[in-house]
C-alpha cells in the first residue's frame, strides 16, 4: 500500500513523515524545505505500508518543478494523508478540496500545529469539519509528536469523501465550511510576534539581519576553531600520531604500505598537511579540519531555518539579488550551498523559469565555496593571518555580485520578482535541531569520507604513475605563465572534480608563497563543482545548459587566476 | 480603485481583480490573493524591496510590480 503525504508547503509534511516511518529527512520554517519525495516504511499490524512525503503544494495546478514533483504522485498513491496547516484553514482547504474533487482516492486530513491554534485564538471544530469534508480528521503537534498514534490508528478510516457537487469557484465552498468550523478570537501580542513584526520593517529589519549574520559566522567560527584546537588537533597529536608511527615503522619506510597509507614522513614525523597517506591525511582532513566546521555550520544553520528566519533575510536582500537576475528566495540555495552545493543546487527547483535557474546554478558552482572547502582554505590560509582568509572570501564574493550583475544583462529575459509566504517565527526545538545536524553529519561522514579517502589514493596513483608530470606539462602554459602556479598545481585541479578539500589540501605540500596560495585556492574554489553537485546540475539545468554554465566556470576561473596573479605580484606579494 | 501598490501600510482592500496571466493568478490565489479577498497592506515598499501584505493569516510578501497588477477596492 502506498500512503501519500500532501499539504501546502511548510506545514510540517517532513515533520509527520520522520514521526510515522522513523525515516530521515530534514524538516525547517521555510516554504519549500523538502523539493524531492522521500519514501518511508511503516508497519501496521497486519500489513506494511509505504509512506511518501512529497514536496509542498499550494494546489494541484502545478507552479514549479517541486510543486510539479508532488502533484505527479498523487496517480500512483492509494491513500492520501493531506496535512493541513491549522492556524492557516482556510488557504489550506483549497488543495483539500480539490484533492475530494479530482482524485478519487481514500483521504484523511490532518490538521498539524493544532497546539498552536490555541495561541493564536482560533478554534477548530473538528466534528464538524469531518462532517463538512466527508473524510475523518486528525489532529497532531508533529514537532512534539502529539497525536500522530491517533493518526496512525485512524488512518484505516481514511476514505473517498461523499462530498459531490462542489461549488466553483472552490472557495465559495471554503467560506461555506470555514463560517461553520471555525471561530476566531482576539489574543495578544506575545515578544515573538513583536520581534517578528520588528525583523521586517526598516531600519530595524537591517540591524537586525547584521547582527544575525555577524553572530552566526563569530559562532560557526568559534565552535569551529574551538573543536579544533581543543578536541581534534591534541587528538590527532598526542594519541592518533603515536599509532600510525609505529604502523609505519613495522610496514617500514618506502615500502607501498607505508607510502600509500601512511605517505611521506617530513623529518621522520607524520604531518598531516603534507604526509598524504591514506590513514594519516586521508583521516587528518574530513576529521579534523572539516567535521569541526560542517558541525558548527549545520548547528547554527538548523537553528536559523527553525526560527524562521531566512525567508525575512530573502525580503532584505531583494533588492541585490534583483540585480543578479534573481529574487531573494534566491538566498535559500545560496545559504545551503555554503554548507554543501549538492542540496544548494537541487534547491534551485523552487525556481520555475530557465534563466532563474541557469543564473542561481552559475553563482552556485563558482561562488559559493562548500564548507569543507572553506574549512580548507581556513586551514591553509589561516596560518599566514586572517586578514588573507577574508581577502580570498571577499573576492569570491566580489566575483559573485560581478558574474550576476554581467549574466542578468546578457542572458535574454527579465528578473522574475518575489512572491513567498513569510511564515511565522517558531520557537527553535533542540531535539529537532540536534537530530537535523546528526542527520547532515553523518550524510557527511557516509558521503563524503570515502570520496575524500578515494581522493588521496588517486593523489598517490597520480604521483605514482607520473600523470602529474604528463598533464602538468600538457597544462603548464596556463597554470604557470597565466597564473604563475607550479605545474605539479594540474594535481589540486584534478582531484578538485571528486572533492574540493582533498584538492586545496594537496597545495600544502607544493610549499608556495603566499600569492601562489590566495591564486591557488580562489582558482580552486572557482573553476568547476564537485562531480557530486555537477551531477545534480545536469539534471536540473539540462546538459546544453551546464555545458554553457561550465564555459563561464572555467572562462572565469582562467581570468580570475591571471587578474589574481598579476594584481598580487603588482602590489609586491610574493 | 487602486492596486496593492498603492494602498498605504494598515489599509485593507478587497481585490476586484488581477490584471496577469494564468500562472501569476494561479500563483497569488495560491497565497490567498483573490477576487473578492480582503487583504490588508502591512509593509510599503522600503527601498524598492517586496511590499508585505497580509490575505487571511498568511503573511505574503510581492514584488512590486506584482502588487501593481492586483487592483483592489478600499475597505
Amino acid at each position: 500500500m502506498k500512503v501519500l503525504l500532501i499539504g501546502n508547503p511548510n506545514v510540517g509534511k517532513s515533520v509527520i513523515f520522520s514521526r510515522l516511518t522513523g525515516a530521515k529527512v530534514i524538516a525547517a520554517n521555510y516554504p519549500g524545505t523538502t523539493v524531492e519525495f522521500a519514501k518511508g516504511l511503516m508497519k501496521f499490524p497486519n500489513i506494511e505500508a509505504e509512506v511518501i512525503d512529497a514536496p509542498g503544494t499550494y494546489s494541484l495546478e502545478p507552479t514549479s518543478k517541486a510543486e510539479e514533483v508532488a502533484t505527479n504522485l498523487i496517480d500512483d498513491a492509494d491513500l492520501i494523508i493531506n496535512v493541513v496547516d491549522a492556524t492557516n484553514l482556510e488557504r489550506n482547504l483549497y488543495l483539500t478540496l480539490e484533492l475530494i474533487r479530482r482524485t478519487n482516492k481514500p483521504l484523511l486530513v490532518v490538521l498539524n500545529m493544532w497546539d498552536e491554534t490555541k495561541h493564536k485564538g482560533i478554534e477548530i471544530d473538528k466534528e464538524k469539519l469531518e462532517h463538512s469534508l466527508g473524510v475523518p480528521v486528525a489532529t497532531t503537534c508533529a514537532l512534539t509528536g502529539e497525536g500522530v498514534k491517533e493518526l496512525v490508528q485512524r488512518i484505516d478510516e481514511a476514505k473517498v469523501s461523499s462530498l459531490k457537487d462542489l461549488k466553483d469557484p472552490i472557495w465559495f465552498e471554503i467560506g461555506e465550511v470555514i463560517e461553520k468550523v471555525q471561530k476566531l478570537s482576539h489574543r495578544h501580542h506575545t515578544p515573538l510576534d513583536v520581534l517578528q513584526d520588528l525583523s521586517i520593517k526598516p531600519p530595524f529589519s537591517f540591524i537586525i539581519a547584521a547582527a544575525v549574520v555577524f553572530f552566526s559566522f563569530s559562532i560557526i567560527r568559534f565552535i569551529g576553531e574551538g573543536l579544533i584546537n581543543y578536541i581534534f588537533d591534541p587528538f590527532f597529536e598526542n594519541f592518533y600520531s603515536p599509532i600510525m608511527m609505529k604502523l609505519s615503522s613495522f610496514f617500514g619506510e618506502g615500502s607501498f604500505l607505508q607510502s600509500t597509507l601512511i605517505g611521506d614522513l617530513i623529518g621522520g614525523e607524520i604531518d598531516y598537511g603534507v604526509s598524504f597517506g591514506l590513514l594519516t591525511t586521508g583521516f587528518y582532513i574530513p576529521v579534523a579540519v572539516v567535521l569541526p566546521y560542517i558541525f558548527s555550520f549545520y548547528f547554527i544553520l538548523g537553528l536559523l531555518e527553525d526560527w524562521g528566519y531566512l525567508p525575512r533575510l530573502a525580503i532584505l536582500g531583494d533588492r541585490l539579488f534583483h540585480k543578479l537576475g534573481l529574487h531573494g528566495y534566491a538566498i535559500i540555495p545560496m545559504i545551503l550551498g555554503l554548507g554543501c552545493n549538492v542540496p544548494g543546487a537541487l534547491a534551485s527547483r523552487l525556481f520555475e523559469a530557465r534563466r532563474e535557474k541557469f543564473i542561481t546554478a552559475t553563482l552556485l558552482a563558482i561562488a559559493v565555496p562548500c564548507m569543507a572547502q572553506t574549512a580548507m582554505i581556513i586551514n591553509l590560509l589561516g596560518r599566514f593571518g586572517g586578514q588573507y582568509v577574508l581577502l580570498v572570501f571577499s573576492i569570491i564574493f566580489c566575483l559573485w555580485l560581478t558574474l550576476g550583475r554581467i549574466m542578468n544583462v546578457f542572458i535574454r529575459g527579465q528578473s522574475p520578482e518575489i512572491l513567498i509566504e513569510i511564515p511565522p517565527y517558531r520557537m527553535p526545538h533542540l531535539k529537532s535541531i540536534l537530530k537535523k545536524l546528526w542527520m547532515r553529519i553523518s550524510w557527511f561522514l557516509k558521503e563524503a569520507f570515502p570520496l575524500v579517502l578515494l581522493g588521496i589514493l588517486i593523489v598517490n596513483i597520480l604521483y605514482f604513475l607520473r600523470i602529474i608530470d604528463f598533464l602538468g606539462g600538457i597544462f603548464s602554459p596556463i597554470i604557470t605563465k597565466l597564473w604563475g602556479l607550479p605545474q605539479e598545481t594540474v594535481g589540486a585541479l584534478v582531484v578538485g572534480f571528486l572533492r574540493k578539500d582533498v584538492a586545496v589540501g594537496m597545495l600544502r605540500p607544493l610549499n608556495l608563497s603566499l600569492r601562489q596560495l590566495i591564486t591557488g585556492v580562489t582558482i580552486l574554489a572557482i573553476y568547476f563543482p564537485c562531480v557530486a553537485t555537477f551531477m545534480v546540475l545536469v539534471k536540473e539545468l539540462g546538459i546544453k545548459d551546464m555545458l554553457k554554465s561550465t564555459l563561464i566556470m572555467l572562462f572565469t576561473a582562467t581570468l580570475v587566476g591571471f587578474a589574481l596573479n598579476n594584481i598580487l605580484s603588482f602590489i609586491g606579494m610574493q | 480603485m487602486s492596486s496593492l501598490a498603492q494602498l498605504l501600510p494598515g489599509q485593507s482592500a478587497k481585490v476586484i481583480r488581477i490584471e496577469g496571466g494564468r500562472g501569476l493568478k494561479q500563483r497569488l490565489q495560491n497565497l490567498g490573493i483573490r477576487e473578492g479577498a480582503v487583504v490588508k497592506k502591512e509593509r510599503g515598499m522600503f527601498a524598492f524591496g517586496p511590499i508585505i501584505v497580509k490575505a487571511g493569516s498568511t503573511q505574503i510578501a510581492l514584488g512590486r510590480g506584482m502588487a501593481s497588477k492586483v487592483v483592489v477596492e478600499l475597505l
